[in-house]
């Protein structure tokens, strides 16, 4: 196996400077994932400015355990979302998703998942797509709290 | 077969590993760029010799019959098999036929018990020492499997009784120093590990079992861990109840074992009712078979337990003792080699007394430079060939205790080499170096 086939560059200068990490106040709704295999967990908390599904992504803060494709997942992730419209952020996730789930086989669009295309060598290993996807499952969670609560009220 | 039967002079002799191998086909093919597979997972599943697999497919192929059911010739022969190995199981772990269950899995013999003791609520007054309720205690440890915890956590749920459990110590040891205490008046069973699946503990069953008959506790061993690797005799250790698994013993995948002294099966209340287990049947009530068939509800497993026979045989040829000795030697070149890598921290006793073939170990401490992450040191071992489990190895709890999220397992049986401990420790280099990490 060709180890730099998963693990490119971009994932590992992520894991090693993950960007936003920590967590922050304020924040509209937080998430708690875990891995169960492999007892891996994050907490996610995101900021929303602006109503419902037209609202924009603030902020994004985290903090957990994890391997150094769950930890450069999820900063990858705030590079992706922050600053923009929730509708936006929520295909992203979509499309990095379908990615993962494709055995290698789907081919990304580097327009949308920008340095995201890093992790289509983790989507060979079944084995690894949950670690890239634990983030992205806290943030679609958190996220979506918030915006039925918008929606609800 | 080819290595010497026990009994002989080559009994105390090391194994001839080289021939032994020649008996796994698998063993010889290759991984992940055509690396040489090194197999150090036998802690989760065992590989299977030819003489297993040819005992599966011999059985399906000439004597394949629902057992204990029908009286045609094939009906006749799968219940020989089927009775012919249950003789030969019960006789490895140093027990009677009668006093063997089979189940699917450990697992599901844990619960049987666990089940059988809920079920006790509403049975008779021969059943009385297998009800719980509130102010009863149940103990385990914090060094237990997932299958051995969790069972035991629901049942302290159905019925109000109180779950406690031992401490581990830092060097992965029981920690019994509360055992007056832990196991008392109260306590009505005691689910204790023989051997741990992460930290390669052998825990001091005699110690436990002596206590728990003092207070008139049942004992229930989870011996996964322990009867594929060394010689094991229920009997002796005088436990009332003990599991294991067969695809951990280079038998097949679904089938477990249930061992119960035979005063307890024949009275304790089934857990799954249906066809087989029964005496009479009325349309509104029924009488149940006598143990062990009280117990195996449905059209049982049959060729998995012809393999599992056959596996016993072939443990049986090869020696238990040496079989044990063969994996000390090798957990004691683990102990050796593995600290020697800066950082590297094993998760369970360096001293290779009371200890069987799993080594489990972290690379440095999580926010340090040196840290390397269970799953990712892992995928670097899987890209040299090196097979080894990550996680916490359905021992959550054990985990916590040691203040660690997960661990990297290596875990030996009776086929591995020296040479792969030294590609383990080669492996775990790569991964230093690949992840910049030394």
């Amino acid at each position: 196996m060709q180890l730099e086939q998963m693990y490119q560059e971009i994932i590992l200068d992520h894991y090693r400077s993950p960007h936003r990490h920590g967590l922050r106040e304020p924040y509209d709704a937080e998430s708690f994932q875990v891995n169960p295999v492999c007892g891996d967990e994050i907490t996610l908390r995101v900021r929303l400015t602006g109503q419902g599904r037209d609202a924009t992504i603030e902020d994004v803060s985290y903090a957990g355990q994890g391997c150094s494709i769950s930890q450069a997942a999820v900063s990858v992730l705030t590079d992706l979302v922050v600053g923009r419209p929730v509708e936006e952020a929520l295909s992203t996730e979509a499309a990095f998703t379908e990615m993962m789930h494709g055995r290698g086989k789907v081919e990304p669009d580097e327009d949308v998942l920008e340095d995201g295309v890093a992790f289509a060598g983790v989507a060979k290993y079944p084995a690894r797509v949950k670690c890239a996807l634990l983030g992205w499952m806290a943030f679609k969670d958190a996220v979506s709290r918030v915006v039925d609560e918008v929606g609800a009220s | 077969m080819t290595v010497q039967p026990p009994g002989t002079a080559a009994d105390a002799a090391p194994l001839d590993v080289a021939a032994l191998r020649a008996d796994f086909p698998i063993l010889q093919r290759t991984v992940r760029d055509e690396r040489p597979l090194v197999y150090l997972d036998s802690g989760a599943t065992s590989q299977r010799p030819r003489q297993v697999l040819d005992a599966e497919r011999d059985f399906l192929e000439h004597s394949n019959a629902a057992v204990h059911r029908g009286a045609h010739q094939l009906a006749e022969e799968a219940t020989d098999a089927y009775e012919g190995a249950r003789e030969k199981i019960a006789g490895f772990v140093g027990v009677d036929a009668g006093e063997v269950v089979f189940t699917k899995n450990a697992t599901e013999g844990v619960n049987l018990v666990a089940y059988a003791m809920s079920n006790a609520a509403t049975a008779g007054p021969e059943a009385d020492r297998f009800r719980l309720g509130p102010g009863d205690e149940v103990v385990v440890t914090e060094m237990e499997h997932h299958a051995n915890l969790v069972p035991w956590q629901q049942l302290c749920q159905r019925t109000g009784a109180t779950l406690r459990w031992f401490g581990v110590t830092d060097e992965g040891r029981l920690d019994l120093s509360d055992l007056g205490e832990v196991v008392n008046d109260r306590t009505r069973l005691v689910a204790v590990s023989h051997q741990s699946n992460v930290l390669g503990t052998v825990n001091p069953t005699a110690e436990i079992v002596e206590r728990a008959h003092r207070v008139g506790a049942l004992v229930v061993l989870d011996a996964c861990q322990s009867v594929p690797h060394q010689p094991v005799d229920f009997g002796a250790l005088g436990v009332d109840f003990a599991v294991f698994s067969g695809h951990k013993m280079l038998g097949p995948s679904g089938i477990g074992v249930l061992y119960g002294r035979r005063e307890l099966l024949e009275t304790m209340p089934p857990f799954l009712t249906g066809g087989s287990m029964i005496e009479l049947v009325h349309i509104d009530r029924s009488t149940f078979a006598e143990p062990p068939q009280r117990f195996e509800a449905g059209v049982p497993m049959t060729s998995q337990v012809v393999g599992l026979g056959a596996a016993v045989d072939y443990l049986s040829a090869v020696g238990m003792d040496r079989v044990a000795a063969h994996e000390h030697e090798l957990v004691q070149t683990a102990l050796e080699e593995l600290p020697r890598i800066e950082g590297l921290r094993i998760i369970g006793p360096t001293e290779n007394r009371d200890r069987g073939g799993a080594v489990s170990f972290v690379l440095g401490e999580p926010g340090t430079d040196g840290y390397v992450h269970p799953h990712d040191l892992g995928q670097v071992l899987d890209g040299q060939g090196v097979q080894a489990r990550v996680g916490h190895h359905c021992a959550w709890p054990l985990h916590r205790r040691m203040g660690i999220p997960a661990t990297v397992r290596a875990s030996f049986y009776l086929y591995n080499e020296q040479h792969e401990v030294k590609a383990l420790a080669d492996a775990v280099r790569e991964a230093q170096r690949f992840f910049g990490a030394a």
